[in-house]
């Protein structure tokens, strides 16, 4: 049952093979035996995930199911779930239990889905190993010395590790696609807009989306029909028509043009994920697929963009956290300035204090224009580059990152090396495009050290999810990286 | 050098020293020792280096984007959509009396 589909759990769960509840025992069973190791959870609620269980099985026996309905799901500890507690990684929401749903849990709520508990994460989502989380690194269960990548790491620890049916996550820089590739499963970030934020703790609001995290790219398309929709609660969501994401799945790939960013191929890029990368593109020329050489001469200002950006971004979100209405207050002060600035200093992990310090660096008087302005241009330089490369392709294919997963601790005192890592991904939300990670094959093995799973990157144009799935769930029924499993 | 902002490549280049790192601690309400404050400038200034890639490109006429889409901004009627939750969201907060958040007082 472990390795099922979500139609096949679904069905199964129709036709009464399994209970709901027999279901998620089963997880939490594993979550209790597994979690110690992997740190993928952050909180667990066997009373809460059983009491839903029961209310879906009761909806099943009625006939009133839904696909999802009593499906277990794991949900990042970014989005507030009423009478959960949500830390988003950080010491300032050690104590927080929601009062409130987030969209996209209420959508998961009145799909009849079950949440099994909230997963791990970098600290407010800033990082790309898990490290920056205040509970302690979640593992990779390919290799329990090596980071899951970041932010939803613990999201795709427990998809990978079978400690969930699948995932949610949020990806502001890469946060979703990045640990589906160390981890080897698939994820989808969407067009910005299409997931409401709503009650999705804020990073950097002009690029956070939420999508979900699953074993396949079928998969991904089921829980994107529950996720997605206009939500008026979160003013940048989009006023678009209901639409299947499964709908394309079954479409041949003739004629599909792949187009392959040269810099995406460049200096800096491991040979076993080139070697990987290449290998799934020339499956893709067997699928029908042709490919065109595409460039995207701005790409490579996107990392210094989003450090610009992203921060400017977040040192307003995160101005909210000053320990009078909710979070975490310091024990001693002096006064309402003490208050805040030791509340913020003791809550606050040393990657959130970095970032909050470019960003009110970059905002401050006589540095608007030079940071700030400037990156905002350059980011219409970058969604201008891809417009002009999908003149000539439907899909843009490369490597997720730019290598498979490195050691815990490796890049630990060195902000920038860490940044570079989502070197791939970062154009993509600064575009606002959607994009996806599928596994498509291992890295090289070495000094005893296990080959360790590689993503192939799917960027696709605007509102092009099905496309996209289409693209990913063909290439699944002609390979079968995406069923491999890490040894429990 | 780029002529539409006089005096980028001086902000670009312009090392971080231990007292602008400072002001921008006390401006993001950070309390910070000295110890932090080095550390902190010498991260900083590696970070800043990367971003200062952004200098050499020509950015004249070109519109800053703030969003993904270009869509503008919906409005509402303005009408009361949330009923009163006071002590629901009050539950939370580390110092409440009386339908009040406490903090240190501020009015002598």
């Amino acid at each position: 049952m472990l390795d099922s589909s979500l139609q096949q759990m679904g069905s199964a769960l129709r036709s009464r093979k399994i209970s709901s509840v027999e279901l998620t025992q089963l997880y939490l069973d594993r979550i209790a035996a597994l979690n110690p190791a992997l740190n993928a959870y952050l909180t667990t609620d066997a009373k809460v995930s059983l009491a839903q269980a029961r209310a879906a099985d009761a909806l099943l026996a009625g006939g009133n199911a839904q696909p999802l309905t009593g499906i277990p799901f794991a949900q990042k500890d970014i989005f507030c779930a009423k009478g959960w507690r949500t830390t988003c990684g950080s010491k300032m929401l050690e104590n927080f239990v929601a009062p409130y749903d987030a969209h996209v849990i209420g959508q998961f709520n009145r799909a009849g889905a079950v949440n099994l508990g909230k997963t791990n994460m970098d600290e407010f989502a800033m990082g790309s190993s898990n490290e920056t989380s205040h509970f302690g690194a979640v593992r990779n269960p390919w290799d329990k010395h090596a980071v899951p990548g970041g932010s939803s790491g613990g999201s795709a620890c427990a998809v990978a590790a079978r400690l969930c049916a699948a995932a949610t996550g949020t990806d502001t820089g890469g946060s979703i696609r990045q640990p589906a590739a160390l981890c080897g499963i698939s994820g989808l970030k969407p067009t910005y807009g299409v997931v409401s934020r709503y009650g999705m703790i804020a990073f950097a609001s002009s690029l956070d989306q939420a999508g979900p995290m699953a074993r396949s790219a079928e998969d991904l398309a089921s829980m994107l029909n529950v996720m997605a929709g206009f939500d008026e609660r979160d003013s940048t969501s989009l006023q678009r028509e209901k639409e299947d994401y499964a709908r394309a799945l079954a479409k041949p790939l003739n004629g599909l043009r792949i187009g392959l960013p040269k810099e995406f191929f460049a200096e800096g890029l491991s040979n076993d994920v080139a070697q990987t990368v290449e290998a799934a593109i020339a499956e893709y020329k067997k699928l029908g697929a042709s490919v065109v050489e595409i460039s995207l001469p701005n790409s490579r200002l996107a990392v210094p963009v989003y450090y610009v950006l992203a921060p400017a971004e977040a040192s307003s979100n995160l101005s909210r956290f000053d320990g009078v209405r909710y979070g975490y207050r310091a024990p001693d002060y002096t006064d309402l300035t003490d208050m805040y600035e030791k509340s913020r200093a003791q809550g606050f992990g040393a990657e959130v204090k970095r970032r909050i310090m470019i960003g009110t660096y970059v905002l401050s008087h006589g540095y608007y224009d030079a940071y700030y302005l400037q990156a905002q241009k350059i980011r219409r330089l970058i969604a201008q580059d891809f417009a002009e490369a999908y003149k000539n392709c439907d899909v843009i294919m490369g490597p997720t990152s730019p290598s498979t997963a490195f050691k815990l601790g490796e890049k630990g005192d060195d902000p920038v090396q860490m940044y570079l890592s989502d070197i791939y991904t970062i154009a993509v939300n600064l575009a606002g495009l959607p994009g996806m990670s599928i596994p498509c094959g291992f890295g090289a093995a070495n000094n005893g050290n296990p080959g360790m799973p590689v993503g192939l990157q799917i960027i696709g144009n605007y509102f092009d999810e099905a496309r996209m799935l289409n693209v990913a769930h063909q290439y699944q029924l002609a390979t079968d990286w995406h069923s491999r499993a890490p040894q429990a | 050098m780029i002529p539409y902002y006089p005096y980028s490549n001086k902000i670009f280049t312009m090392p971080l020293n231990n007292a602008d790192v400072r002001k921008v601690a006390r401006l993001a309400r950070l309390a910070m020792s000295e110890t932090e404050i080095e550390t902190a400038r010498s991260q900083l200034s590696g970070i800043f280096t990367l971003i200062a890639e952004m200098q050499a490109v020509d950015t004249k006429g070109i519109a800053p984007m703030s969003h993904a889409q270009d869509v503008s901004q919906r409005l509402r009627e303005d009408t009361v959509t949330e009923t009163n939750q006071r002590e629901l969201f009050q539950s939370v907060a580390p110092q409440v009396e009386a339908g009040l958040y406490l903090v240190p007082k501020v009015i002598e």
